[in-house]
């Protein structure tokens, strides 16, 4: 597995898009950071686009690459190899890739400006955020035979997570503001791991007033430390979770 | 060598594969043909263990392979379509599958030099034509001689020197006791290798017979009329019926 990721990895790392990808974010965050004096501020912002952004060229990016490489994966197939291991180097080569770039265009600028416990809980929801969505464009390519299908639902699942979600939640609590949701909203929260990136992030920055509601309600019942291991339990689940199916349904995948 | 029983495969409601049943020898070259979607490619990544049969067994070298994957060691696989990733080379490409079939240390590099692989060596693979990947894939195919070589239409897009030095490797090998499948449309770049026939329609075995047989049949030389000629007379005889 090792060997098939090292070299998935020196391929990537060589691909135009990821590059690219790294100096948008370097740009954008030296821009951001020394727009105000308050780097606080500057990590907010950083912190929007990483959920925007984060999310949306990890699975598309992703779900390409794994279509593209179906023909490849064909001929490591067909080599005295694991099915499982074959999936899982393409998945971990990527994942490391793109983290790579991730921590490279936004960590390299923030630890510079304005190294602190803040900003290192950012690069870890980025981090996490890639680990996530790449797993998720895994399970839409074990899911899908068709690439255009398979692209179409990478970007159905990243509006989904980064706008629908807290949209029906928004719904959700309106409807039922009469009765004692709290713990409910809790709840509802883990089944999104955007929202779980962005409580994470503020849980650090103590801005009660920009975490909304579900971020508040974190604060008040779990306190910053246990909201903090609360979260990102369920973030390292949704890694998980994708991944095992994954490797589920390409047991048993034609190719 | 390869012992194929009671193969079924559907995807959704139609049959690639109905009730396939073959039996595969060393030192023979087979030639898998039939119509495009008569179900060669799906036999063969059947064989490969790509796709996954809904019934029926298939056996190599007297051993059925189930979620056992070490039976690969003892085949080379020539895909249709070769694509690597875009920015490997061709040199890193060939190492890696080395590494990842560490177990075997003998290597067969002739086709690497024959093919003139080896003097382009730096160059990325998205640069290159469909044809030098295919030479590409050929190499991969023969790097680690193994004892059986299951070719997808090998000669599909080479130039015809290249073809050739395939074709005399592939004769070379068969003669040394291995045993080699190939799908071709090309029935005249057959001519001349293969042994043995299969003729597959609509996910159906419809004759496997030796070359010596069919031209016996149909007294015709040429594996393409001797082809043309038998379908014909299967089809008079439907007709018949």
């Amino acid at each position: 597995m090792k060997t098939i990721m090292k070299y998935v990895v020196a391929d990537l790392i060589r691909n135009k898009v990821i590059v690219v990808y790294a100096i948008i974010l370097a740009v954008l965050s030296f821009s951001l950071l020394s727009i105000d004096e308050n780097p606080a501020k500057g990590l907010l912002s950083l912190l929007n686009v990483t959920l925007l952004f984060v999310p949306l060229i990890s699975i598309l990016f992703a779900t390409i690459y794994y279509f593209n490489s179906i023909e490849f994966i064909e001929l490591l197939l067909a080599q005295p190899v694991r099915r499982n291991k074959v999936l899982l180097a393409e998945y971990a080569g990527l994942t490391i890739s793109l983290s790579l770039a991730y921590l490279l265009g936004v960590g390299l600028p923030v630890m510079i400006i304005s190294p602190n416990l803040a900003a290192i809980t950012l690069l870890l929801s980025g981090f996490l955020l890639t680990l996530i969505f790449t797993a998720i464009a895994l399970l839409i390519f074990v899911l899908f035979k068709d690439k255009t299908k398979g692209i179409g639902a990478a970007i159905a699942a990243a509006m989904f997570f980064t706008l629908l979600f807290d949209g029906l939640l928004l719904i959700f609590i309106y409807s039922f503001n009469e009765y004692p949701i709290d713990k409910a909203v809790l709840g509802i929260t883990a089944f999104n791991p955007v929202d779980l990136a962005r409580i994470l992030m503020l849980l650090q920055l103590d801005v009660a007033v920009l975490m909304g509601y579900s971020g508040a309600l974190f604060k008040k019942f779990l306190g910053t430390g246990t909201g903090s291991v609360y979260v990102v339990i369920c973030m390292l689940f949704w890694v998980l979770l994708p991944l095992l199916l994954s490797v589920r349904v390409f047991r048993k995948k034609d190719l | 060598m390869i012992h194929i029983n009671a193969l079924t495969k559907s995807f959704g409601s139609f049959k690639a594969l109905d009730n396939i049943s073959l039996n595969f020898a060393k030192g023979r070259t087979v030639s898998l043909l039939g119509p495009n979607g008569s179900g060669k490619t799906t036999l063969i990544k059947s064989i490969l263990g790509l796709v996954i049969p809904d019934k029926g067994t298939i056996s190599i070298n007297d051993k059925q392979i189930g979620n056992d994957w070490q039976y690969r060691s003892h085949i080379g696989y020539m895909p249709q379509i070769g694509r690597y990733p875009e920015n490997m080379t061709i040199g890193q490409v060939i190492k890696m599958i080395k590494d990842i079939r560490k177990d075997n240390v003998q290597y067969d590099e002739e086709l690497i030099t024959q093919l003139g692989v080896d003097k382009i060596s730096s160059k990325t693979m998205r640069s290159l034509s469909g044809g030098t990947r295919q030479k590409v894939s050929a190499c991969l195919a023969f790097l680690f001689s193994p004892g059986i070589l299951i070719l997808d239409e090998p000669t599909a897009g080479l130039d015809p020197l290249a073809s050739e030095i395939l074709k005399d490797k592939i004769i070379q090998e068969c003669n040394k006791g291995k045993l080699v499948l190939i799908t071709s449309h090309i029935l005249s770049d057959l001519d001349g290798i293969t042994n043995d026939v299969v003729y597959l329609q609509d996910g159906k075995l419809i004759f496997y017979k030796s070359v010596d047989e069919l031209q016996h049949m149909t007294s015709e030389t040429k594996l393409n009329k001797m082809i043309a000629s038998v379908m014909r007379n299967e089809h008079t005889k439907t007709a018949d019926i």
